[in-house]
């Protein structure tokens, strides 16, 4: 009998077939059709319940939660999560939220693009002026120093929210402008997600290697080929076949070259908690290693009043190793007289897989040591 | 064997030689073998050499023109000093204090005992004559899980010369072993040692730097078997950190001893390199961590694999 009605009204859908008698049978009635079958029912004695009432309205709300429960994009920056490790494409949205959002103060500028095509984004913040002296931020050079791009996008989130509220970075925005680059490698960090946590420099086949890569922090010409970097396609300190080599490195040559008025450049990398100035190349001091020195030493001093964190701080060649190639020498060459280098936290226990949850103290502290560079900075830039 | 009181004393390199060359025959006897947990190596009780090492203007680094050193918190150094007085805070003293760390896991570690660097106090390093170099520090390590801190000084001596050769560490620590770790090792130990749940794991800790709490042992003492190898590879040039336990499985109790096959990363700082390890490793609370067999793993160019495969 169900069969019949099944085949006389054909917008019944059903979802448990007639088995045997004894087994019940389920039907998706469409609203034009339930007065018929109703009635047919119960002409024919077959007992029947309505399970759902209405199906629609539990598919929709059925939706709503799906949409929730999942991590919803943020619509906005104050919805998103600082406190968690996000993916290229967050980090992308999250650029062009904050410059939607401060219109007056935020703007994006594509460098160039990556090996692979992507997007080189520095976001300039800027409260007018023409070519403004200027401070220059980069994380994430080195994609596997995940806690470095976390705190860039918490850096950026910072300034909108302090300008105007904090005195002192109010006061550097009205004389300085700020230039920030949170995913500097982003072919790198793509393939963290996707391939290799472990995964350092861009993503650049070597012709004649099977060896991937160049270290973007060994590509630039400031003792470019010394010793400090590696000649073999397949170290992790491959210098590239030459000077800038790669588009990530080339892209902010161009960009510190056209500008020409940067004062301060801090590229910020992970682990060890370091705070270095140059050189790396030469173990020759530079001509104001002494102001920045001291300048270090309050950086950290600041930083630590935080929660304790101690950082140490010198020459790159004297705390960590001689290095060639690396950004902060050729930004200091080219007369930045405040290049930095940071390594973030930790000191070795978790190394580059710092757990999130040191995501937010750690953007903190940074960001003390931070304000101590670009307010001095500020206060030797005419 | 007078430790207190040992100051370079310039002008008289013959009587330093003669030390020297008694000191290296101590050495010699006291060889720390990386493979068994045992160790043998006398751990000096007591206090260390005087700490207060005086400036020394003239202490020549290799090569480096001399170089006057102001006194103060402020004190800009120019030069690496990798011979004489060290500054803490350069990396001479940094690399030779974390290969002191990897030894004092090999004898203390667990899985509820790992220990860190904490901080550089002072050192000191001098050649040894046609042998090697011969360091002296003053350091504070600290234990991760208690969070007890305590002080040590220690010696090492890096072998010089053709071939790879582990250096050799002593060091005594006060107040380190503390935390009283016998129960929940215990615990550890009786929950594991029947074969009827066969622990594994894999990308401890994962991407995103959490560790699941029951992997949280097996994290740790994969950090202290891979301070066997840290220590066995480490010269003055490399500075080992684990990056991550790529995967673990526990095999059937064997003589009491967990036993376990570790597939561990390691971040080799100054060539930037992650080194892939295999390893067998053995503990149990009375006999310790040991590592019975470590196979170096190739580094792997085609690998697209995602971390949880192994090759």
């Amino acid at each position: 009998l169900l069969k019949h009605l099944a085949q006389t009204l054909r917008d019944l859908d059903v979802w448990m077939e007639p088995i045997d008698l004894s087994t019940p049978v389920d039907i998706r009635v469409p609203f034009t059709s339930l007065q018929t079958v109703k009635a047919f029912l119960e002409t024919e004695d077959i007992p029947y319940s309505v399970m759902i009432m209405d199906l629609q309205v539990m598919l929709d709300e059925e939706q709503d939660q799906m949409l929730s429960a999942r991590a919803a994009a943020p619509r906005t920056t104050d919805d998103y999560d600082y406190s968690n490790y996000h993916d290229i494409a967050d980090i992308y949205s999250f650029q062009d939220m904050l410059v939607a959002e401060n219109p007056n103060l935020v703007s994006k500028i594509v460098i160039g693009q990556s090996y692979q095509g992507r997007t080189l984004n520095v976001l300039k913040f800027s409260t007018g002026g023409t070519n403004r002296p200027g401070i220059w931020l980069d994380t994430g050079i080195h994609s596997r120093e995940w806690i470095t791009q976390a705190s860039g996008t918490w850096f950026a989130k910072k300034i909108v929210t302090d300008y105007g509220r904090d005195a002192a970075l109010t006061a550097i925005l009205d004389k300085m402008d700020i230039f920030l680059e949170i995913v500097t490698n982003p072919d790198g960090y793509y393939y963290t997600h996707n391939s290799n946590r472990m995964w350092r420099k861009t993503r650049k086949p070597n012709p004649g290697s099977s060896c991937v890569g160049t270290d973007p922090n060994r590509n630039w010409d400031a003792g470019f080929g010394e010793l400090g970097s590696s000649g073999s396609p397949c170290s992790e300190t491959y210098r590239g076949p030459e000077a800038h080599s790669e588009s990530e490195v080339k892209s902010i040559v161009d960009f510190v070259k056209s500008h020409g008025n940067l004062k301060a450049f801090v590229s910020i990398h992970s682990y060890s908690q370091m705070l270095l100035y140059p050189y790396g190349y030469t173990s020759t001091p530079c001509k104001d290693q002494s102001e920045l020195h001291d300048l270090a030493m309050k950086a950290i001093t600041d930083l630590a009043s935080m929660y304790g964190t101690s950082y140490r701080y010198g020459s790159t060649i004297n705390t960590i190793y001689q290095a060639s190639g690396t950004t902060v020498d050729w930004t200091y060459n080219q007369g930045i007289k405040y290049s930095y280098t940071f390594e973030l936290r930790d000191t070795g226990r978790y190394g580059f897989i710092l757990p999130a949850n040191q995501i937010l103290p750690t953007a903190k502290e940074t960001w003390l040591a931070l304000m101590a560079i670009m307010e001095h900075t500020k206060d030797n830039t005419n | 064997m007078v430790w207190a009181g040992h100051t370079r004393r310039r002008g008289r390199p013959h009587q330093i030689l003669v030390w020297s060359m008694g000191w290296t025959l101590l050495i010699l006897l006291v060889v720390l073998t990386v493979v068994h947990g045992n160790p043998t190596v006398m751990v000096r009780t007591g206090s260390g050499p005087t700490v207060g090492f005086d400036q020394h203007p003239n202490s020549v680094p290799l090569g480096e023109d001399i170089q006057t050193t102001t006194e103060g918190e402020s004190e800009v150094v120019e030069e690496v000093m990798t011979t004489g007085v060290l500054n803490p805070s350069h990396y001479p003293a940094r690399r030779a204090a974390t290969v002191v760390q990897h030894y004092l896991n090999t004898r203390y570690g667990s899985p509820y005992r790992w220990i860190f660097l904490s901080t550089v106090h002072s050192g000191s390093a001098e050649e040894v004559a046609e042998m090697g170099r011969k360091y002296q520090l003053a350091l504070t390590m600290q234990e991760m899980i208690s969070n007890v801190s305590g002080q040590c000084s220690a010696e090492l001596f890096f072998p010089g010369g053709e071939g790879q050769s582990a250096p050799q560490v002593q060091a005594s620590c006060e107040g380190l072993h503390q935390s009283n770790t016998t129960a929940q090792e215990e615990a550890f130990y009786q929950q594991h040692r029947t074969s009827n749940n066969l622990a594994s794991g894999n990308n401890i800790p994962d991407s995103y730097g959490h560790v699941e709490p029951s992997m949280k042992p097996f994290w740790h003492l994969g950090g202290v078997a891979s301070s066997f190898i840290m220590l066995r590879e480490s010269n003055e040039s490399t500075l080992y950190n684990m990056a991550q336990v790529a995967n673990f499985t526990q095999l059937e109790t064997e003589k009491d001893q967990l036993r376990f096959n570790y597939h561990v990363l390691l971040h080799e700082m100054i060539s930037q390199e992650i080194i892939h390890w295999k390893l067998l490793v053995t503990w149990s609370p009375e006999q310790g961590v040991q590592v019975l067999q470590t196979e170096l793993q190739p580094k792997c160019h085609h690998c697209e694999a995602p971390p949880n495969t192994t090759n």
